[in-house]
């Protein structure tokens, strides 16, 4: 037998890991061992895991720093509350109706990444970061400016832009529903996110991240993130790779925020902010970059923690600014890069001197 | 837009720039440069760079310090974009080309500071260089179609066959950035290849071995040639590899070509001994 390789090995112990995981919680639930508070939590852990897995693909294996992940997992749960939402009539099965919403999510976060990575992933430097923070905070307001109903005509959709219109101006027939009422957010979702598709989620988030890294075009973006010069001089296509990661890992992060907004029965813009963008930010830092059973790991653990330890989240903020600040020089600062470069890959290769 | 490139690309190439001029008279020459350069705000870094590599040759590029060598070599892969003038490969004008189209048309290169992708491994790392040879995308990467299977076995017994040229078989699970000096340097020639070059640019490729590697260099550089049957074009400023290997040799200083010939017109050449040892004298 040929002798399996490193990578291969922690891949498997990482889908491993997942699946033992699954299945214990799964049996404990059925044995009513589990509180309520800790189940309700079950649906959140798997999509930040996703969030992070998929936002550790553009931090870590390409080497990009990303400030507004939150602003994908956005457009991901609200154009999937839409989709399933309208479908509710449409398609029986909730299972089938959470896999369309997904998909749906997926799909539009991805256009959104592509939007925003064609113009900017084209330059030198820094700008991902500013352009994604800016993203994530107009994101918001656009979302708050949508009024969207649905009646046996089909989906209808406002553009609130004046703050004039109200759901009335949806015009909706005889047995039509609202589902965004601009500011208010979504209400009224019928909620459909289980554990189960939390967890083939996560697995299908591994897959996807896990083997592009290990493939030809996985191999083209670390060499991006290693040495930029090098990776053009072996005829790599810089813009195509970088696109390729960062679209991938929006979509993945639209997907996660479709099995987010439909475990809840409302949802408002306001909750994918900041705060959440650097929440994913947290995880991938702790669990190491470019390291994903890391980000795994420390995604459950960052969203368990601060239930077992309440008095800790007084200090959250206080302690996301801190890492903030220190993924921050890390990233541009070469001689810290330098001391920190046992523990972080290191992103060189852009300055020209032969 | 350069109108006139396309004119360009048909001149007939001045016999004085060839270093050797009576190899493939028949054939394109692997490069042809007319009057090349680049200005740095003001500074001429190389001015009106001349030279024609025939395929299968060894030339060397020489020159002190600052002298505009590796600019030369940026110019070529296109990491800078000329100011002046046409470059041609395989016949072929690379006016607006990028690195990586270049490299595509078939000019390879090392770094005079090494860049490898040091998190990865040597295996990775060639295979990189094999990147534009390995047939399959994004899609098949992830489902692991049998292509993906079929392709990274061949891209692995090539990736080994390429390392064995150094004997460096044994290395291929290590991470590049822990290598030993000398073995980054040779993993850089192996990943260039693997490009599978007309036109391998080594930039000092001898710097920081020791002289019994430098020797296995020498007799390595002219099997690369053999086997593959490419123009190499080194920068070096170990005089006995250059004397030693090469068929032609050009010398620049301050940006300029001061001579070009055999090894042994260049070693006899006052104006060559004039720069090195006014060079020397300025050090002191
Ligand atoms: N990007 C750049 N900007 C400004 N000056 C440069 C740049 N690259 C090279 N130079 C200048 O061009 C000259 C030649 O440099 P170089 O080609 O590296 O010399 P060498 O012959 O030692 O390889 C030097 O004076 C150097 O300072
Ligand atoms: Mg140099």
């Amino acid at each position: 037998m040929r002798k399996l390789k490193t990578t291969t090995k922690i891949d498997f112990a990482t889908y491993i890991g997942v699946i033992i995981a699954f299945v214990v919680i799964t049996v404990l639930m059925n044995g009513g061992m589990l509180t309520r508070s800790f189940s309700g939590m079950l649906v959140p852990i798997c999509c930040s895991i996703v969030m992070a897995v998929s936002l550790n693909l553009t931090v870590g294996i390409l080497g990009e720093l990303s400030l507004g992940h939150a602003g994908f997992v956005s457009v991901g749960a609200f154009s999937g509350v839409i989709a399933s939402q309208s479908l509710v009539n449409a398609v029986e099965s909730e299972p089938v109706r959470l896999l369309i919403a997904i998909v749906v999510g997926a799909i539009c976060a991805a256009i959104a990444g592509i939007l925003i990575g064609i113009p900017v992933l084209r330059l030198r430097g820094d700008y991902l970061a500013i352009v994604t923070l800016a993203f994530g905070e107009i994101i918001k307001d656009l979302i708050n400016c949508l009024i969207v109903g649905v009646d046996s005509k089909g989906l209808h959709v406002l553009f609130n832009a004046k703050g004039t219109l109200t759901v009335q101006d949806l015009n909706l027939k005889e047995g039509g529903s609202v589902i965004i009422k601009g500011a208010q957010g979504a209400t009224g979702i019928k909620t459909i996110s289980t554990f189960t598709a939390g967890f083939i989620l996560v697995m299908v988030a591994l897959i996807v991240v896990l083997n592009l890294t290990r493939s030809r075009s996985g191999r083209a973006i670390m060499a991006l993130r290693d040495n930029r010069i090098a990776a053009e001089s072996v005829g790599i296509n810089v813009t195509k790779y970088k696109l390729m990661a960062f679209v991938t890992s929006a979509a993945l992060a639209g997907a996660a925020g479709a099995l987010y907004g439909l475990n809840y029965s409302s949802l408002v813009s306001s909750t994918f902010n900041f705060n959440m963008s650097i929440e994913i930010l947290l995880m991938v830092v702790f669990g190491g970059l470019g390291n994903i059973w890391g980000s795994v790991i420390a995604a459950a653990a960052i969203k368990l923690l601060p239930e077992m330890l309440r008095a800790l989240a007084d200090y959250r903020m206080l302690i996301y600014a801190i890492i903030l600040i220190l993924v921050m020089i890390a990233i541009n600062n070469p001689t810290i890069k330098g001391l920190l470069g046992k523990i972080l890959p290191k992103k060189k290769g852009d300055e020209i001197d032969g | 837009m350069d109108r006139f490139a396309h004119k360009r690309g048909k001149l007939v190439p001045l016999p004085s720039d060839s270093l050797v001029p009576e190899r493939d008279l028949n054939s394109a020459p692997v490069l042809e440069t007319r009057h090349l350069g680049i200005e740095f705000g003001g500074l001429k870094a190389v001015d009106d760079f001349n030279l024609t590599i025939g395929k299968t040759e060894i030339a060397g590029l020489i020159g002190p310090n600052g002298a505009g060598k590796t600019t030369v070599f940026n110019l070529l892969t296109k990491v800078y974009q000329p100011t002046k003038g046409t470059i041609l490969i395989n016949g072929t004008d690379t006016h607006g080309m990028s690195t990586a189209h270049v490299n595509r048309i078939g000019v390879a290169r090392t770094f005079q500071n090494i860049r490898l992708f040091n998190n990865l491994t040597v295996e990775e790392n060639v295979k990189l260089g094999l990147h534009n040879h390995i047939k399959y995308g994004m899609a098949g990467g992830i489902l692991r179609l049998p292509n993906y299977w079929k392709q990274e076995k061949i891209a692995h017994d090539k990736a080994m066959e390429l390392l064995s040229i150094f004997d460096m078989e044994h290395l291929a699970n290590h991470k590049a950035g822990s290598l030993p000096y000398g073995a980054q340097r040779r993993l850089e020639i192996v990943r260039a290849l693997g490009t599978n070059p007309s036109l391998l640019l080594l930039d000092e490729p001898a710097a920081g071995m020791n002289p019994s590697e430098t020797v296995d260099l020498m007799e390595n550089i002219i099997k690369i040639r053999d086997t593959f049957q490419i123009a190499i074009m080194l920068i070096e400023h170990d005089m006995n590899l250059v004397m030693g290997i090469c068929e032609g040799i050009c010398v620049l200083n301050f940006g300029k070509v001061i001579a070009k010939g055999s090894p042994e017109d260049i070693q006899s050449n006052p104006v060559v001994i004039e720069a090195y040892l006014g060079k020397k004298k300025e050090g002191e």
